[in-house]
């Protein structure tokens, strides 16, 4: 049987050929290939595990960023409850100041009120006991033209005063 | 939407090849044909044209697929009949080396298409059909009618394994020039065709069956045997010129790559390895006497784990190969009988050559993973840690 008898040749042949391709393919083919496919395994596996300790990273990140918020958040709080107290105290006590203050300008009011109405009034007084000492000058002086009148006018008060 | 048309078109592409490749089968097969009684009719001057052939001369189908399987000193591409009415045979010369009573003779095998050259001629018939033999005219040492010289031409076979080993280192060079320039990067083109097969090999056969600490060593042999093998199946079933030649269905390829893993499996074999062949602790003291069964039972093993491999693939892609030229020579036979009646069967025969093609096809990818696979496992065997 030719098929199940194998040639010389053939096998010589074959036995170099693959030897050789089996040399050539192992140095420049599959020992490079092997070595990049291994690295490039490993840059996966190194990139997976750098990219998981980022996440891990920015978990604790964000987590921080939340607490720093949150205390942000209050502590704004609190201020805003502060600043109202203040605001609240301010006002406050810039109202009774100004009460203060109003009842004193009005008592002050009152008094130069007082007071002016006491100037007025002296001066009105005055005034009027000067006009009054005018119109009896003036009366006076019409009454007790001439000698006669004031003769009579004389004898007049001292008649009265006899009569006392 | 780009890779849905990028799928299609792929697929379109394949599905041509495997048409091209199967009506070139039949083209090739077809105009093959002659060549039997080209063989068989020693007298090259008794041309008869294909009609009368078909009609007066007995087809051969056995003859001629045994023909077209076995390794040959030439590469036949195709015979036709020309406008003169003769039978002309295209084929490419090979070179003949041969080795014969302390002299290396060197020629081209078209000089021996029109008889003897320098005393050596093809044997037509006989227990050496096929070989070269030395019909001893020149010679006086010898008295037997004709020798057989040591014959080292590079035949159809040789050539054949030249070729897809060069293919190989081209690709493969190729490729992992592509990792060099793209390392840590994601695989492109050619590259992420392969990487998966490379990968596989790796992880599926080598690490699984070899284990983690030492696979890495046989990482080589082992992708080198997967894609010598699948590739000269695949240019087994191509078959025009650089493709057609029955390389890894034949016993001496086979044979070698077999000799290999059981070389590889022999001397990384540890310790532990060849004292469970030798004496195995396991086998009770009482076995041992008066006769060492187990021993001669573990080295028949040894020698049997690689002939098997040697003759899985041999019969494998040789049987594909006898299926398909079977189906092709139905045409013939029943167009023997009526030129009609081939046409009529040729529907059927193409139908089947295609399903077995598609066949051969997934079995030369399995075969050269079976192939892989075991090698591997041997080499885990040998390699094994007992405790």
């Amino acid at each position: 049987m030719e098929l199940v008898n194998p040639g010389i040749g053939l096998i010589f042949w074959m036995t170099l050929a693959f030897a050789i391709l089996l040399f050539i393919l192992g140095k420049y083919a599959w020992k490079p290939i092997m070595k990049i496919l291994k690295d490039r395994e490993e840059h996966i596996e190194k990139s997976l595990h750098a990219a998981d300790l980022a996440k891990e990273e920015m978990k604790t990140m964000e987590f921080n960023n939340e607490q720093l918020l949150k205390q942000a958040k209050s502590d704004r709080d609190v201020i805003l409850r502060e600043a109202r107290k203040i605001k609240e105290s301010i006002i406050e006590e810039a109202r009774i100041k100004a009460n203060i203050e109003v009842d004193r300008i009005i008592e002050n009011a009152k008094e130069r009120i007082e007071n002016e109405k006491m100037a007025a009034m002296t001066e009105l007084k005055n005034q009027i006991a000067q006009l009054a000492i005018e119109v009896a000058e003036k009366i006076l002086k019409k009454e007790l033209s001439g000698e006669q009148k004031q003769q009579d006018y004389i004898k007049q008060i001292i008649d009265k005063a006899q009569l006392n | 939407m780009s890779r849905k048309v990028l799928g299609k078109r792929i697929f379109f592409i394949v599905s041509l090849f495997i048409i091209a490749g199967i009506l070139s089968i039949l083209f090739v097969r077809a105009s093959d044909q002659p060549e039997g009684k080209k063989h068989s009719g020693k007298d090259q001057e008794q041309h008869e044209d294909w009609e009368e052939f078909v009609m007066e001369e007995e087809y051969n189908a056995g003859q001629s697929i045994i023909e077209h399987i076995l390794d040959s000193h030439e590469w036949h591409i195709i015979d036709y009949k020309g406008a003169d009415g003769k039978q002309h045979h295209v084929s490419i010369p090979l070179p003949i080396i041969l080795y014969h009573e302390g002299k290396l003779y060197a020629f081209w095998s078209s000089k021996l298409q029109h008889g003897s050259y320098e005393g050596f001629s093809i044997a037509h018939e006989g227990k050496n059909k096929g070989k070269i033999i030395c019909d001893n005219k020149h010679s006086n040492k010898n008295t037997e009618a004709s020798t057989l010289p040591i014959d080292l031409s590079i035949t159809k076979n040789v050539l054949a394994i030249f070729i897809s080993g060069f293919i190989l280192c081209i690709i493969f060079i190729t490729i992992a020039r592509t990792y060099k320039k793209r390392k840590s990067e994601a695989p492109k083109g050619l590259q992420s065709l392969l990487e998966p097969i490379i990968l596989f090999i790796r992880d599926n056969i080598a690490r699984s069956s070899i284990g983690e600490e030492k696979y890495e060593r046989y990482m080589p042999y082992l992708l080198t045997l997967f894609f010598f093998i699948l590739f000269s199946n695949l240019f087994g079933l191509f078959p025009f010129f650089p493709g057609g030649a029955n390389v890894t269905g034949n016993i001496a390829v086979t044979g070698v790559m077999a000799v290999f893993t059981f070389l590889i499996t022999c001397f990384s074999g540890n310790r532990n390895y060849w004292q469970h062949i030798i004496n195995s602790p396991s086998v009770p003291w009482w076995m041992k006497f008066p006769l060492p069964l187990m021993p001669i039972i573990e080295l028949l093993g040894t020698l049997t784990k690689p002939f098997v491999l040697m003759v899985r693939l041999f019969a494998n892609m040789i049987a594909g190969h006898i299926v398909i030229l079977g189906f092709i020579s139905l045409i013939f036979i029943f167009g023997n009988i009526n030129i009609y009646l081939g046409y009529g069967v040729s529907v059927l025969s193409i139908f089947f050559v295609i399903f077995i093609s598609l066949l051969e096809i997934l079995l030369a990818f399995i075969q050269a993973y079976i192939f892989t696979l075991l090698s591997a496992l041997y080499f885990g065997m040998a390699t094994e840690e007992h405790d």
